[in-house]
């Protein structure tokens, strides 16, 4: 079946008002574009989900789509805070905003629950921490088999996850290497999933290598076909992370005025993520290329006919 | 305190800890100073150690210093790539892990650390990033090293929220805990070095970096530190410590200057 559409069609249809949605990606493969496109389109009362808010949340938090966010580290990896999203929780500017904070295990834990239809998952951790305290969803529960009591996470269900992938066929079989974060398990979880790719391929192309498919197309509602969409994340092997970006998003996010003025620049006024790759140009995107090539090895799966 | 040492405090802190990492094996690093500690260790006291990063990679060999935990250096070359679940639960959580890395805004004398908000946590004057993998590691990893500049903003008799435990103020309580791991082994900071009392589970100080006084030590914590009865100094910088952190791990100075 080919799901193939534009991202303008598969954010208006699969994100709506009030949904919960998570774009996961343990700093690699954030789709950013996905976060704009919902900016753009002004979603309302989101709540976002994500294990490390990274930029994407602090523009979407800023912007004023979601109301409440579930998390376990909030802030610009290397570089320090969240500032939109800091004033949303220390001064209610310009709302309050609801959060839901775990550890990264947790919710890790959280969307295997939620992917495998389990009613809460174990894990050793949140003993004698204040997490709990402040989180009546982590709880505890008395070992059936041994005398320790172990912490317990409820699972997490997306209405929508969003999930950025090197490639895909068009029914949505996505392929991923590099970092995997918890793609998989957010994908699995979730009601709605939306794959975004650098590369539509052949059905073929898949076929060929099945050890490195993440998400079946079993799962895939939309696939949308948009280049350098993690920008300033990356997508290994084809850009490389766009540290300078990450520095100067610091700055950037300080100011409210200046934050506005980027948004307004660089999402409101631009119709689609082509719009943003062309603005920066060319030469910009060239600077982000890898070094160098590091293929794999080839593996033979034989033939068993 | 005297800074003209031919040294930066910082590079005395990466060096300090990267000597408590021999004999370690496999060390789960996060960025910045860890991050630099761990590969100078790997190339002067530990050449075998094993580096575990939080993003899900095992065994990795970075070309160049990353700035996020997620850098794509970290993955090529890797003897493996992991999902989340698999680091946390089969990696951290079954015991792999010899050292975890902690650091935060506050801690106090039992090496609890707070890394969530200074303030009340419904209305904070300053939200922290949270525990990401922290809790886990504190009660996980078997030892954990904790490794950050000492003020006495930092170094409280009190934290706002305790993020991840350290040590029991009763020590044979704390080993009923039944924990993989052993909690904080020591502190490495600008001014010197700590390890925790045996029967009070508390922070003594155990060697001070050249240059620093008794004096600047208790200047800088928020209660009356306890002092070991043979405390040494640390020992400077080699040349070729400096210059592997200088040359190759730090060439912009981005954390050590």
């Amino acid at each position: 079946m080919n799901k193939v559409v534009s991202m303008q069609d598969a954010v208006r249809e699969l994100v709506h008002d009030g949904d919960t949605v998570a774009i996961e990606g343990f700093t690699h493969l954030i789709c950013f574009a996905a976060g704009h496109e919902i900016i753009r389109q002004r979603k309302k009362d989101l709540t976002l989900a994500r294990m490390t808010p990274d930029v994407i949340y602090d523009q979407m938090i800023g912007a004023g789509v979601a109301s409440k966010l579930i998390f376990s580290w909030l802030g610009n990896p290397g570089v320090g805070s969240l500032h939109a999203v800091r004033r949303r929780i220390e001064k209610s500017d310009p709302a309050p905003l609801e959060i839901e904070e775990y550890s990264h295990f947790g919710m890790v834990c959280r969307y295997m629950a939620g992917a495998a239809n389990l009613p809460f998952m174990p894990l050793r951790s949140y003993e004698e921490s204040d997490i709990p305290s402040v989180n009546e969803n982590i709880r505890w529960v008395d070992s059936p088999y041994a005398k320790d009591r172990i912490a317990v996470v409820p699972p997490l269900n997306p209405d929508v996850a969003i999930i950025h992938a090197q490639r895909a066929d068009q029914d949505g079989d996505a392929q991923i290497w590099g970092l995997l974060g918890c793609q998989k398990e957010a994908a699995f979880a979730a009601k709605r999933v939306i794959v975004v790719v650098e590369e539509l391929v052949e059905e073929s192309v898949v076929r060929a290598d099945p050890n490195r498919t993440i998400i079946p197309g079993i799962k895939v509602d939309a696939v949308v076909v948009e280049p350098f969409a993690c920008h300033p994340s990356y997508v290994q092997g084809y850009y490389d992370r766009d540290n300078r970006f990450y520095i100067d998003w610091d700055k950037i996010a300080r100011d409210p005025e200046t934050f506005d003025a980027w948004l307004k620049d660089w999402v409101y006024d631009l119709s689609s993520h082509t719009d943003y790759v062309e603005k920066f140009g060319d030469a910009y995107w060239d600077g982000l290329r890898p070094t160098g090539e590091a293929l794999s090895g080839e593996v033979d799966y034989g033939e068993y006919a | 305190m005297s800074d003209d040492l031919g040294f930066t405090r910082n590079e005395m802190m990466i060096v300090a800890s990267a000597r408590w990492l021999e004999g370690e094996r496999i060390c789960f690093v996060g960025v910045g100073m860890p991050n630099i500690a761990v590969n100078l260790a790997k190339r002067t006291v530990s050449p075998d150690i094993q580096l575990v990063y939080e993003a899900g990679v095992f065994g990795a060999q970075p070309k160049r210093l990353p700035l996020s935990i997620g850098d794509p250096t970290l993955v090529t070359g890797a003897t493996a790539v992991t999902s989340m679940f698999e680091l946390f639960a089969y990696y951290l959580q079954a015991g792999l892990i010899d050292v975890g890395f902690l650091q935060g805004a506050e801690i106090d004398r039992y090496g609890n650390l707070n890394t969530t908000a200074i303030g009340e946590y419904s209305k904070p004057k300053v939200r922290l990033p949270g525990s990401g993998g922290a809790v886990e590691i504190a009660m996980n990893a078997k030892r954990v090293f904790v490794i950050m500049p000492q003020a006495p903003r930092s170094f409280v008799d009190k934290l706002w929220f305790r993020t991840s435990p350290g040590h029991a103020a009763d020590r044979e309580a704390e080993r009923a805990r039944g924990w993989l791991g052993s909690g904080p082994h020591v502190v490495v900071t600008d001014l010197g070095e700590y390890r925790f009392d045996e029967q009070t589970g508390e922070m003594t100080l155990v060697a001070m970096h050249p240059g620093v006084t008794l004096d600047d030590v208790q200047a800088n914590t928020g209660w009356e530190m306890k002092v070991a009865d043979d405390v040494m100094e640390t020992p400077a910088p080699t040349d070729e410590e400096l210059r592997l952190i200088r040359e190759e791990l730090d060439p912009e100075g981005a954390y050590s200057r």
